[in-house]
C-alpha cells in the first residue's frame, strides 16, 4: 500500500513538473536556476551535493565563495525549492549530517582529480580552476563526465 | 534584388534595435540622474571607478577589472573561468538595456568590489564611461 502511494506520488510529481520523465539530478532542469547559476559558472547539478548543502548555499548568497551572488526573493526561493526537491538526502562519502559547500572538496572528486590534473588546471588559464568542469568535460552541462 | 531588399530590411531592423537599446539606456540613465539629483554624468569618474583598486570589498575582487579585464572592449573572465562578454556598448550593444539586470549586477558587484552598494551617481558615471567605449 505504501509502495502504491509512493508510486502515485511520484507519478503526480512527474506529471506536474515534466511530462516525459522524472527530474534528473545530473542536469539542471529548472530554467531560473540554469540562468542565474550559469551567469558566473556552469550550473552544477543538484545530485553533486546533499539537500542540506544546497540549503546552506542558498542561505548565504551574499557571500558566495567570496562574491556577492544575491538574488531577489522570488528567484532565490524558486531555485532553493528546485535544488532541495531534486538533490539526494545523502551523498556517498559525505557524513550523514555534514553539509559540504564545495563539490571540489568531496573525497570522490579529489580521488578522480589528482595532483597532476590539479597542477594542469592551475597552470592553464583556459581551465583556471577545478570548478570549471566544462573546460575538460565538454558534456558536463548535459550530465556527461565520462569523456576523460 | 530580393536579396538586396532582404539586406536592406535587415539593416533597417538592426538600426531600429539600436535605437531601442539607446532609448532603454537613456531611460536607465535618467532614473539614476533623478535619484542622484544631477543633470549629467562624468565619463572620467566612471573610468576612475572602473580602474580603481579597493580594499573595502571581498578579497578576491579588489577591482572591476579583476573579472572584466582593464579593457572594456575585451572579454573578461569570472573567477571560475567563464567568459564575460565585453562591457563597452560599442562592441556589446545589449549592455545596460535591462533595468533589472543593471540593478542586480551593480548591487552584487559594488558589494563585492567596494564592500557597499554604489550610489546612483556612481552607477550613472560607470554607465556613461561604458557608453563612451
Amino acid at each position: 500500500m505504501k509502495k502504491l502511494m509512493t508510486l502515485a506520488g511520484a507519478a503526480a510529481l512527474t506529471l506536474a513538473s515534466l511530462p516525459t520523465q522524472a527530474a534528473s539530478p545530473w542536469v539542471v532542469e529548472n530554467a531560473t536556476a540554469q540562468e542565474e547559476c550559469s551567469a558566473c559558472h556552469m550550473a552544477y547539478a543538484p545530485g553533486f551535493l546533499p539537500k542540506r548543502s544546497w540549503q546552506a548555499i542558498m542561505a548565504n548568497l551574499s557571500d558566495h565563495f567570496g562574491e556577492d551572488a544575491s538574488l531577489g526573493d522570488a528567484a532565490r526561493q524558486e531555485i532553493e525549492l528546485y535544488f532541495t526537491a531534486v538533490a539526494p538526502r545523502q551523498v556517498n562519502g559525505v557524513a550523514a549530517n555534514a553539509a559540504p559547500l564545495r563539490i571540489t572538496d568531496l573525497r570522490w572528486f579529489r580521488g578522480e582529480h589528482g595532483s597532476r590534473l590539479r597542477n594542469r588546471a592551475a597552470n592553464d588559464p583556459n581551465i583556471a580552476t577545478m570548478s570549471n568542469c566544462t573546460a575538460c568535460h565538454r558534456g558536463a552541462e548535459r550530465g556527461f563526465f565520462d569523456d576523460d | 534584388m530580393k536579396k538586396k531588399l532582404g539586406i536592406a530590411t535587415g539593416a533597417a531592423m538592426m538600426i531600429a534595435a539600436g535605437v531601442m537599446a539607446n532609448g532603454q539606456r537613456d531611460a536607465i540613465l535618467s532614473g539614476f540622474a533623478a535619484e542622484a539629483g544631477v543633470s549629467s554624468f562624468s565619463v572620467d569618474a566612471g573610468r576612475t571607478l572602473f580602474l580603481s583598486q579597493n580594499t573595502g570589498g571581498k578579497e578576491a575582487t579588489p577591482s572591476c577589472t579583476s573579472c572584466h579585464s582593464n579593457n572594456p572592449q575585451a572579454q573578461g573572465r569570472t573567477r571560475v573561468g567563464k567568459v564575460i562578454e565585453p562591457m563597452a556598448v560599442s562592441v556589446n550593444p545589449e549592455r545596460f538595456t535591462d533595468p533589472e539586470k543593471v540593478e542586480k549586477w551593480f548591487r552584487r558587484n559594488c558589494t563585492s568590489v567596494l564592500g557597499r552598494e554604489c550610489t546612483a551617481e556612481e552607477k550613472g558615471n560607470f554607465m556613461a564611461f561604458m557608453m563612451s567605449q
